[in-house]
């Protein structure tokens, strides 16, 4: 019991996680994406399709991470090129891709999909209690785990990470600097869409592998407020990814049991944590202002 | 080739007056290629998308029953909008309103005389702006990510009016439907010319908010205070306006004047209340909102324009197969190119050749 | 080229016929400088001569529209400051250019081409600062420090480069004169090591004091290659702006009459984690005087404009009295029924919405002390009135525009703070406080400017300016306190006050250390 509720966890904070950690490079090159939920439902769209037709999932999953970093090119041609609100231009991407999704999808309606396959390491993963949740997850729960510490490692240890960090906090000093500020943007974005797509396809491929209509379902959303909850940190993310998929997956185990709350009652639960989440998150003054990187959202225009 | 930007020295007035229509054209030859790719010949495909509904009386109507919603909200979001306030939470707040307004005849159904329709609009006002009060203060208390709290609330709101309709609201003599009771007669909101079509009282609502809106925008100290704490926080603290005072207030106009759609939707259009009262007015009415940059006389046009969108689906569905769906991958579009094209405003767009080496080049040099 | 700067060494920089475009204007119109090995080089011109267009183009920051840059007489094209840094120009630059969230040695790591390890260049980075007297440590978050501090972290960078030809961008402005003085020997150190600086700055006795050549920039256009040794600070100043500069004409004030404006006891804590907390600030301005504040930037003269003007409110409503009443108490529209009026240092965002007209920008401040002029019933605005009075401050203040309402952000900096000056003395106030008042302002604008709030004060009003500029102080001030790390001290009555005195207090040390030959005033 308490192994398959972990393993639930797991797959239920990994689109989570993978989605926050893309989110979390764009915000900190100081580009706010409000379209993670439509680049999501995209990759999610785009996995289901691409792996049935073709018949292999890992296909799907490529094909995703493409259309994602694709509709997050679109994004930022429109924020960056000619400068529109990000915000404005976030909510429009979101809509396209829920509206997108909708019509590529309404084919696959109640087909069944097809799964990704679970790593299954020999031995160690039939060892009592850990050994499925360690050694037995889907390939992306691994990969997840990677993109995290590869983040974290290439933002406060390489060159290139100091340069995006830079262009996020002030990007007419990185102009002056030489370093080309919409690049730099151009490729974090680039980047936070492909994570959304691969997230996305997680949720199409491994979690319910099916397609249904705006199955995302707010989690895009969800993945932006933890970013704010990690404070624009990646080790963070881990934590706020696996607090939201505990209460998910809490609810729905309530749900199954029969408590005696009305199911809808709980299914709100994921949302208003998000919110009580980010009031808490948001009374620290101190420590938001200290990490929230210091161009989000503002347009940059070079002089030439 | 590289696209550059330069900026004016003041907004173009042409360009404020001319990108809506340029980015209504642009979306219409994006809309052609889509068809051309879904394998329908795109001017037939628009031409019901597009012309069709707006050839019959009844049809008619109903474009004015879509686009009441979509104005009222949307001229209340602009208010958040200009003020910088970033509302998307209406289509909750929307619910909100039609739940709080369905209070009387779904629970009182025996209170039946003429105040019942006034209260009801008032309640959905209430309700609605209530609502929109908890992202407020938590922005204005906490400094909490309104856009975030405000979308959550959304999801929220579904939920809590799909548990009422399933559970303890749910029509005793509807033979175990997810719906409430039928609204009984005074409850309902008339329609203006019933023998007509089934156009209501909600679109009388919607133009009236958009020209108080538009006036108090366009001619009131308030409508400087709006604008100025939106563009300029410092330059509003400086005037001696508060934000925390302005972004209570915008949420709350925003917030009463989408439960005020919720209501009439309910009232006037469903007549009780389901699991879905909204085919997503709350969204689209944010680009109705930029469509009609952000200005409610514009937003009345822009409002008809997306209703239309909703009802061309509906007919391009029936008559040349092609699925509902595209309408919201029409709207999607419609935004985007609304943003790009308001970037004309601010800025000349100039194509360059790439940098060659240049300080050796003559003054009279490419730029 | 110059006979003297020729028989020096072989020109290691000659720029022929730069010029750059900005739509309509020529912000440099075919300029030509040379600079020879070893030589410390002024570019001397007002704001707005186009010498920060000029610097960028040297250092790849902007692309030039045409000319020739000669290094080392080879023609060079550079695109970046990469490439400008790869020849051997380095650059200190006076605004935008550290990053705040990042560590100094991160920072310095960010501009060199070098794939040493962060460790690395922050030992290396501390050893070089301290050979040329710049100590600095370079695990300090950049956010933290003082405006000093950062510019030594600017120079060592620049420094660890190896450059041939370093440009100063007004380096001086933000530091006190002992600061100043220190950086001079710095500059002398690297000049004796056959290094060539490119010094900018509009402060003339420091240019004679150091550098061996001149280039004079007005409107875009060189106007003068000379030796500055051989100037005057009162010819420089003429080949700057042209014509003899304006004097402002000021009379002896009157025996002081009573505290229209009193500060008694102001404390604020720190509101974010860069402010400066302010503490136990006491003073008084009477009717007739001018109290100016000097300080170096960023220590609470933004914080206190705040607290004064009531942007931000007080604990105890007699923390700040306005003619005789407790205003503590009262927000910024309270304060300005009481007559005060209050002039921010920012024009653009802050004493003025950019994207707003000017006569929306009138309405900003003016909307409760004007109300029953300005308003009618529910708020609807009197245009014809509002525009009235838009026009008068135009026209009293010479505001040149291009349109009949334009946009505040279409005018230039020199209209849009005469402007916003203008809109306060329109209501005549008894009380006037001013942050920066000429800040980045030509030489016409700055006099007229100062004109105003001279002949302000001897209507009898108190006038609070708060100002980095000590030779402002000293031309218009009745007398000079200086704030530093959020204190103010006893103001000095100007007579008494020398430039040294000031310098030392902005520096944080009392009166009467580390003497210094007084700088004349210009």
């Amino acid at each position: 019991m308490l192994e398959s509720v972990l393993l639930t966890i797991a797959t239920a904070a990994t689109p989570l996680l993978i989605a926050a950690i893309g989110e979390l490079v764009a915000e900190r090159s100081g580009v706010l994406n409000l379209g993670v939920e439509g680049m999501m439902i995209m990759g999610a769209v785009t996995g289901f399709s691409v792996s049935l037709l073709s018949g292999s999932a890992w296909l799907g999953v490529v094909a995703a991470i493409v259309v994602g970093a694709a509709f997050a090119l679109l994004f930022g041609f429109l924020t960056l090129t000619l400068v529109t609100n990000q915000v404005a231009t976030g909510l429009a991407l979101t809509l396209f891709g829920l509206g997108v999704s909708g019509m590529i999808g309404e084919s696959f309606v109640g087909q069944p999909g097809m799964r990704l396959g679970v790593v299954d390491i020999p031995v160690l993963s039939d060892l009592p209690v850990v050994g499925r949740l360690v050694f037995g997850q889907d390939p992306l729960f691994y990969l997840s785990l990677l993109l995290t510490a590869g983040v974290a490692y290439f933002l406060f240890g390489t060159r290139a990470g100091l340069m995006l960090r830079a262009v996020g906090d002030n990007p007419a000093s990185a102009h002056a600097q030489g370093i080309s500020v919409i690049g730099i943007r151009y490729l974090a974005v680039m980047f936070g869409g492909a994570c959304a797509g691969l997230a996305g396809a997680y949720l199409s491929l491994v979690y319910t592998p099916q397609w249904v209509e705006n199955m995302t379902a707010g989690r895009g959303w969800i993945a932006l407020a933890l970013v704010v909850f990690a404070s624009w940190r990646p080790w963070r993310v881990i934590a706020g990814a696996y607090l939201f998929g505990g209460v998910t997956i809490g609810q729905l185990h309530a749900q199954a049991i029969g408590v005696a709350i009305p199911s809808q009652m709980l299914s709100s639960l994921p949302y208003v944590a998000t919110i009580v989440v980010l009031v808490v998150i948001s009374q620290n003054r101190r420590l938001t202002m200290m990490n929230t990187p210091a161009s989000l959202g503002r347009p940059f225009v070079p002089d030439r | 080739m590289r696209i550059e930007l330069v900026k004016r020295p003041q907004s173009s007035p042409l360009f404020s007056a001319l990108s809506p229509f340029l980015a209504l054209l642009l979306t219409l030859f994006a809309g052609a290629v889509m068809f051309l790719f879904l394998g329908k010949n795109p001017l037939e495909a628009l031409y019901f998308f597009f012309i069709d509904p707006l050839l019959e009386t009844w049809s008619l109507h109903e474009l004015m029953v879509k686009a009441a919603p979509l104005i009222l909200i949307g001229v209340g979001l602009s208010v958040c909008y200009l003020s910088n306030n970033w509302n998307i939470g209406a289509e909750g707040q929307f619910i909100v309103g039609a739940i709080a307004g369905s209070i009387l005849p779904v629970m009182f159904p025996g209170f039946q005389t003429w105040i019942v329709l006034p209260l009801m609009l008032l309640m959905g006002v209430l309700g609605g702006a209530a609502y929109a009060a908890i992202p407020a203060f938590l922005k204005a208390r906490f400094n909490t990510n309104e856009i975030l709290v405000s979308l959550m609330l959304v999801y929220v709101a579904e939920l809590f009016l799909d548990w009422l309709v399933r559970g303890p609201w749910r029509n005793p003599e509807g033979y175990n439907f997810p719906e409430t009771r039928n609204f009984h007669d005074f409850a309902v909101l008339p329609e203006i010319w019933p023998d007509a079509g089934r156009a209501h009282w909600g679109i009388i609502f919607a133009i009236a908010a958009a020209l108080v809106l538009w006036f108090v925008l366009s001619r009131t100290l308030k409508g400087i205070e709006v604008k100025v704490v939106g563009q300029s926080p410092r330059a509003g603290r400086f005037g001696g306006f508060s934000r925390a005072r302005m972004v209570i207030f915008a949420f709350l106009v925003s917030g009463a004047l989408a439960g005020l759609a919720g209501i009439s939707e309910v009232s006037g259009a469903i007549g009780q209340l389901r699991p879905a009262i909204s085919p997503g007015y709350g969204f689209t009415a944010i680009i109705v909102a930029f469509l009609g940059r952000l200005n409610p006389l514009g937003i009345i046009a822009a409002g008809f324009v997306l209703a239309l969108s909703y009802l061309g689906g509906e007919a391009a569905q029936i008559s040349i197969g092609v699925t509902d769906k595209t309408a919201r991958a029409f709207q999607g579009m419609l935004l985007f190119f609304v943003l790009a094209c308001d970037c004309l405003i601010h800025y000349r767009i100039r194509l360059t050749r790439t940098v060659a080496a240049r300080s050796t080049e003559a003054p009279a040099g490419h730029a | 080229m110059d006979a003297t700067l020729g028989n020096r060494a072989k020109a290691l920089l000659d720029v022929r016929g730069l010029t750059k475009v900005f739509g309509a204007l020529k912000a440099c119109d075919s300029v030509d400088l040379t600079i020879g090995k070893g030589e410390i080089h002024a570019l001397l011109g007002e704001n707005g001569a186009g010498k920060s267009t000029f610097v960028k183009m040297l250092f790849g920051a902007l692309e030039p529209t045409g000319g020739t840059i000669y290094w080392k007489d080879q023609p060079v094209a550079i695109s970046s400051p990469g490439e400008a840094r790869g020849l051997g120009i380095g650059m200190v630059f006076q605004h935008f250019s550290l990053f705040d969230a990042l560590t100094a040695a991160e920072n310095i790591m960010l501009a060199l081409n070098d794939p040493a390890p962060l460790a690395t260049i922050a030992a290396r980075a501390e050893e070089l600062s301290h050979t040329y007297g710049l100590p600095l440590d370079p695990h300090a978050h950049v956010g933290d420090l003082s405006v000093g501090e950062r510019q030594r972290i600017e120079i060592t960078r620049c420094l660890l480069q190896d450059p041939e030809l370093i440009i100063l961008d007004e380096p001086t402005s933000v530091l006190t004169p002992q600061e100043a003085d220190k950086l001079f020997e710095t500059l002398e150190k690297l000049r004796s090591e056959g290094r060539s600086i490119l010094y900018i700055s509009h402060r003339l006795e420091e240019v004679k004091q150091l550098c061996d050549g001149a280039t004079v920039l007005r409107q875009g256009r060189v106007v003068a290659h000379c030796d500055p040794r051989k100037e005057t600070t009162s010819s420089l100043a003429r080949m700057m702006v042209g014509d003899e500069v304006p004097h402002v004409d000021r009379e002896k004030p009157a025996a002081a009459r009573e505290a229209l404006l009193a500060v008694r006891g102001l404390s604020r804590e720190a509101s974010h984690p860069f402010a400066v907390p302010l503490s136990d600030i006491n003073l008084e301005v009477h009717a007739g005087e001018i109290l100016g504040i000097a300080g170096v930037a960023g220590n609470g003269q933004g914080e206190f404009f705040e607290a004064v003007s009531g942007e931000v409110l007080q604990e105890r409503a007699n923390i700040i009295q306005i003619c005789g009443k407790d205003a503590g108490r009262k927000d910024i529209s309270g304060r300005r029924l009481m007559s005060a009026a209050f002039v921010p240092e920012e024009r653009l965002g802050h004493a003025a919405a950019p994207q707003m007209t000017l006569s929306q920008n009138l309405l900003l401040s003016r909307y409760r002390t004007d109300a029953l002029a300005f308003l009618a019933r529910l708020g609807v605005v009197r245009g014809r009135a509002v525009g009235e009075a838009t026009k008068r401050v135009v026209s009293t203040m010479d505001v040149r525009k291009s349109t009949p309402d334009p946009e505040a952000t279409a005018l230039s900096g020199g209209n849009l703070q005469k402007f916003v000056i203008g809109r306060e003395l329109d209501r005549a106030p008894q009380v006037m406080v001013v942050n920066q008042p000429t800040w980045g302002v030509d030489a016409g604008a700055a006099v007229r400017i100062r004109q105003a709030l001279v002949d302000l004060a001897k209507n009898g009003s108190a006038v609070l300016v708060i100002s980095q500029d000590l030779d402002e102080l000293f031309e218009i001030c009745d007398s000079i306190a200086v704030m530093h790390g959020g204190r103010i001290s006893a103001p000095i009555p100007v007579g008494e006050a020398t430039y040294e005195e000031i310098g030392l207090l902005m520096g944080g040390s009392e009166p009467g250390q580390n003497p210094r030959p007084p700088v004349e005033v210009v």
